[in-house]
């Protein structure tokens, strides 16, 4: 494993913000933390970089303690490297100084080397001699990203490395970071509250939630599989089908019969509620209509996303569904349109009043 | 534990710094003695009509000349508008004394205009009337000669942060140039305007040296008197607490304009207007408006002392002169650097541990800028004569050697008085540079590679470098200018330019003064620089802030 969190807490005088944290992270792997903000993800990045002491727990990185209770490695000596929200380049020095900052030892050719590498990396070879404030926020964002990775961090730490940007900017940087990632081999953990962002560029994805980690899984794990409700109302879009157990891992609903794993703890007739996403709805129009699982609904709202509509639709009982179509499939609200269920494994929740 | 370390002594530096203010004030709840009731009688009433009178007559005067100004430069082009938007800050560079006393040289009936006019007309004395610049009339004049630059400094800033589309409206409208400028331009700018108006009244109340000069009795001549006159420190203590009062007021009225004024500035950029082409005759007109208050408030006194300088070289600039500057120059480097010191350790005290204490120990410390240094002198000889003298008496009692003036008389009280009056020039600047280094870079050196100390060496040291050298400028000039506390505070013999030119215009030998005011105008010129700078990069929200914080920021 390359890092190891082993039940971590950070807090401050009162309040505990990061509370009991546990995840790993495997040689070149990329995770992401998602979360909404405050939620205590951008502590954990500082308590594996070192600014943040614990309060218990382990951090281990390849095997070696950086972190544990009462003690701590310093940031300098961890072999972590971070890139920052707000770049946080240094104003009094050039692009290539910047990048060749945390290669105070290397002897000067290797030095050399090594930045117009990383500068060919990130594609700004031309602006070595530059100052930061004379860059775009896209080419700064290379440059603290370049920084970082000239001592070969084993582990790249990025805050909200994106936020700063432009939309348009995001989703190209994004891809362009992953892939300089794989080439150097470099295992990353990053924080965003964007959940796109975290499917383009992570393998494993952390949930967390008041300081808590809730899942820390695939992008498609946590997309059909939510460990809970947070997590299924967190992630994507969609909504809660109420139901009930009819025997091992079948649940009807006004849908028909739905497949998915079973919480622990039910039986057949317990009350629960089945997660439907937008996609997991199928539009079959008035083609297919004799289809033993054809559900009528009506149009209440639609709304164009471009590549396709998102339908708010309700059953006759008046339960709210979600439908996403193609972008062809253009229905007024009003009108009476034709759905069938198409989620393989649904996630299944029981009902309770806390929960 | 090394943080609280730091968080006590800041708390301790601000309390030490605060200790003059405090025991002025604290003279406020003391019996009145006798003397104090004699001045109540007596002159009091006169101090406050005198003082009430120069505030009204130069708030005029600076709103007169400020505002015309800064309307003129920053809306319409000119002959000469560049230069002027940057030259009309040149009278700040002159103290109030030295003006004074360079227009007396020039005014008064043995001087050159008088003269003139007696040989062209063959007038001889009593023939013609003239007025008398020894006045108040005069005081004023002069005050708002050199003072107007704080309100045209703002308000120029404020006229080009108004946002086209505000005075565009009002002319399509049907409101005119000047309805425009009454009823939509000046309201808009009337933060800006009350808060140059009230340091300019701040540096009205804490002036000295013209005053004195002219024999017009104010709260700052009265101290003094009642002092060295009187011999009678509470009394000139109660003075002090009383011109303290009068001025909280006004850095209250500062505060609460600078509320309005967050209310009326709206985040977004907006379009500044562009500057519309004056007709030849107006735009003549416009020349000839700005060219005044600089003719009259730099020009023609900074000529004047240049003649006078260049007449008296031979002999007045001497070993003794040369003595004067050095001890000038090494006492202005000597707070330079204290302040400079004391601004750094609250500055890193506040970043690395914030916290209430420290924020408010930091406003503390940051008080002294808005007090007179007649006040300050006062407040710092009071308990360093008690504490010399409790010292000494005990040391006699309990070992019978004498410990003489460790504090008071010495320059360690008027290093002390400096770091007192300008900590927050040093600090304002400092915050500011410290400011611009982000937490994230720290951590990002760190991550890097740096230990904390070669963070401070690499990262911090030469981003500060810029800030701090400002910052040994600013407390560097305003220390050579400085009259009141050094006149009161200095070692027995320790003469500086701004005290020997103060005497020497004292004793009416204005021309043997004029190499040591020169070199004060001079170095005053610096800052002026610095501030033009601002002002030609036309990044406006920031040109003000170099001069209003380093008065009122940390004033209250």
């Amino acid at each position: 494993m390359l890092l190891e969190l082993d039940q971590i807490r950070v807090g401050y005088a009162t309040t505990e913000v990061v509370r009991g944290v546990s995840l790993t992270l495997a040689e070149g792997e990329i995770g992401a933390l998602l979360g909404p903000s405050g939620c205590g993800k951008t502590t954990l990045l500082r308590a594996i970089a070192g600014f943040e002491p614990l309060r218990s727990g382990v951090v281990r990185l390849a095997g070696r303690d950086l972190s544990r209770e009462q003690w701590q490695l310093p940031p300098e000596q961890r072999g972590v490297g971070m890139v920052f929200q707000d770049f946080a380049l240094f104003p009094h020095l050039n692009v290539s100084d910047n990048i060749g900052f945390g290669l105070r030892h290397w002897s000067r050719s290797d030095r050399r080397e090594r930045v117009l590498r990383l500068l060919a990396l990130v594609g700004l070879s031309a602006y070595g001699e530059a100052w930061p404030h004379q860059l775009s926020g896209g080419q700064q964002q290379r440059i603290a990203l370049a920084r970082a990775l000239a001592p070969r961090p084993q582990l790249l730490l990025l805050d909200e490395p994106f936020s700063g940007l432009d939309v348009e900017l995001r989703e190209g940087l994004a891809r362009e970071v992953r892939e300089i990632l794989r080439q150097e081999g470099i295992g990353a953990l990053m924080v965003t509250h964007d959940q796109l962002e975290a499917f383009a560029m992570a393998d494993r994805i952390g949930v967390v939630e008041q300081g808590s980690l809730r899942q820390w899984a695939t992008g498609y794990d946590l997309y059909h599989y939510p460990a809970d409700r947070f997590v299924a109302d967190f992630i994507g879009q969609g909504v809660f089908l109420p139901g009930r157990v009819s025997g091992a891992g079948e649940v009807m609903t006004e849908l028909g019969l739905l497949l998915g794993r079973m919480p622990t703890g039910c039986r057949v007739g317990c009350a629960v509620e089945v997660l439907l996403r937008p996609d997991d709805l199928i539009d079959i129009g008035v083609d297919d209509t004799e289809r033993s699982d054809a559900v009528e609904v009506r149009v209440l709202e639609r709304l164009f996303r471009g590549a396709e509509f998102l339908y708010t639709v309700a059953l006759p009982s008046g339960t709210r569904l979600l439908c996403l179509t193609h972008s062809h499939h253009n229905y007024p609200p009003g009108s009476t349109i034709w759905v069938r269920p198409d989620a393989g494994q649904v996630a299944i929740f029981p009902v309770s009043v806390t929960d | 534990m090394r943080t609280d370390l730091w968080r006590s002594s800041v708390v301790v530096i601000a309390l030490l710094l605060a200790l003059p203010v405090v025991t002025v004030l604290s003279f406020l709840l003391q019996p009145s003695g006798e003397v104090w009731r004699h001045l109540v009688a007596t002159v009091l009433a006169d101090y406050i009509t005198n003082s009430l009178l120069l505030m009204i007559g130069v708030g005029c005067g600076t709103l007169l000349l400020g505002v015309t100004t800064a309307w003129l430069t920053s809306r319409y082009r000119f002959p000469g508008a560049r230069l002027f938007s940057w030259a009309l800050l040149l009278p700040l560079a002159m103290p109030a004394y030295i003006i004074a006393y360079t227009y007396t040289g020039m005014l008064d009936f043995s001087g050159p205009l008088q003269s003139a006019l007696r040989d062209q007309f063959g007038w001889s004395y009593g023939d013609y009337w003239f007025p008398e610049i020894r006045s108040i009339g005069g005081a004023v004049t002069m005050l708002s000669l050199v003072l107007y630059p704080y309100v045209y400094l703002l308000v120029r800033a404020a006229f080009l942060e108004q946002s086209l589309g505000a005075i565009e409206v009002s002319r399509s409208l049907g409101a005119g140039p000047w309805r425009t400028f009454l009823q939509v331009a000046l309201p808009l700018a009337r933060p800006a305007v009350i808060t140059g108006l009230s340091l300019a009244l701040m540096e009205t109340l804490a002036d000295f040296g013209t005053v004195q000069y002219f024999g017009v009795d104010t709260f700052t001549t009265g101290i003094f008197r009642t002092w060295f006159g009187l011999g009678d420190s509470a009394a000139a203590a109660q003075l002090s607490a009383l011109l303290l009062l009068f001025l909280f007021s006004l850095i209250l009225l500062e505060r609460w304009s600078r509320r309005q004024a967050r209310y009326h500035q709206s985040g977004q950029r907006w379009r500044t207007p562009p500057r519309q082409p004056l007709s030849r005759g107006r735009g003549i007109v416009a020349l000839i408006l700005c060219l005044l208050p600089l003719l009259f408030g730099f020009l023609l006194p900074a000529g004047q002392l240049l003649i006078w300088a260049w007449r008296s070289a031979s002999h007045s600039v001497d070993l003794q002169f040369v003595t004067l500057t050095l001890n000038s120059l090494a006492l202005a480097a000597a707070a330079a650097l204290l302040t400079l010191l004391l601004a750094l350790l609250l500055a890193y005290g506040r970043r690395l541990r914030g916290g209430w204490a420290v924020h408010s120990s930091l406003q503390i410390a940051g008080l002294g800028y808005a007090v007179p240094g007649t006040v300050i002198a006062v407040g710092v000889m009071l308990p360093f004569a008690w504490i010399d003298n409790t010292l000494d008496g005990w040391l006699r009692s309990q070992f019978g050697i004498s410990s003489g003036l460790l504090l008071s008389g010495t320059l360690v009280a008027l290093l002390f008085a400096y770091a007192v009056r300008f900590l927050a020039v040093s600090l304002n600047a400092v915050e500011g540079g410290l400011g611009r280094i982000r937490p994230t870079m720290d951590d990002a050196a760190r991550s890097l590679g740096l230990r904390p100390l070669q963070v401070l060496r690499q990262i911090h040291f030469p981003l500060l470098r810029g800030t701090a050298l400002t910052a040994l400028l600013l407390v560097f000039v305003d220390v050579l200018k400085e009259l009141p506390a050094t006149l009161i505070l200095r070692p027995f013999n320790f003469n500086t330019l701004a005290v020997r030119a103060y005497e020497l215009a004292a004793d009416e030998r204005l021309a043997d003064a004029a190499p040591a005011a020169l070199m004060i105008v001079v170095a005053g010129i610096g800052p002026v620089i610095l501030l033009s700078r601002a002002i030609a990069r036309e990044r406006c929200p920031e040109s003000p802030s170099l001069l209003t914080n380093r008065r009122s920021d940390h004033a209250a």
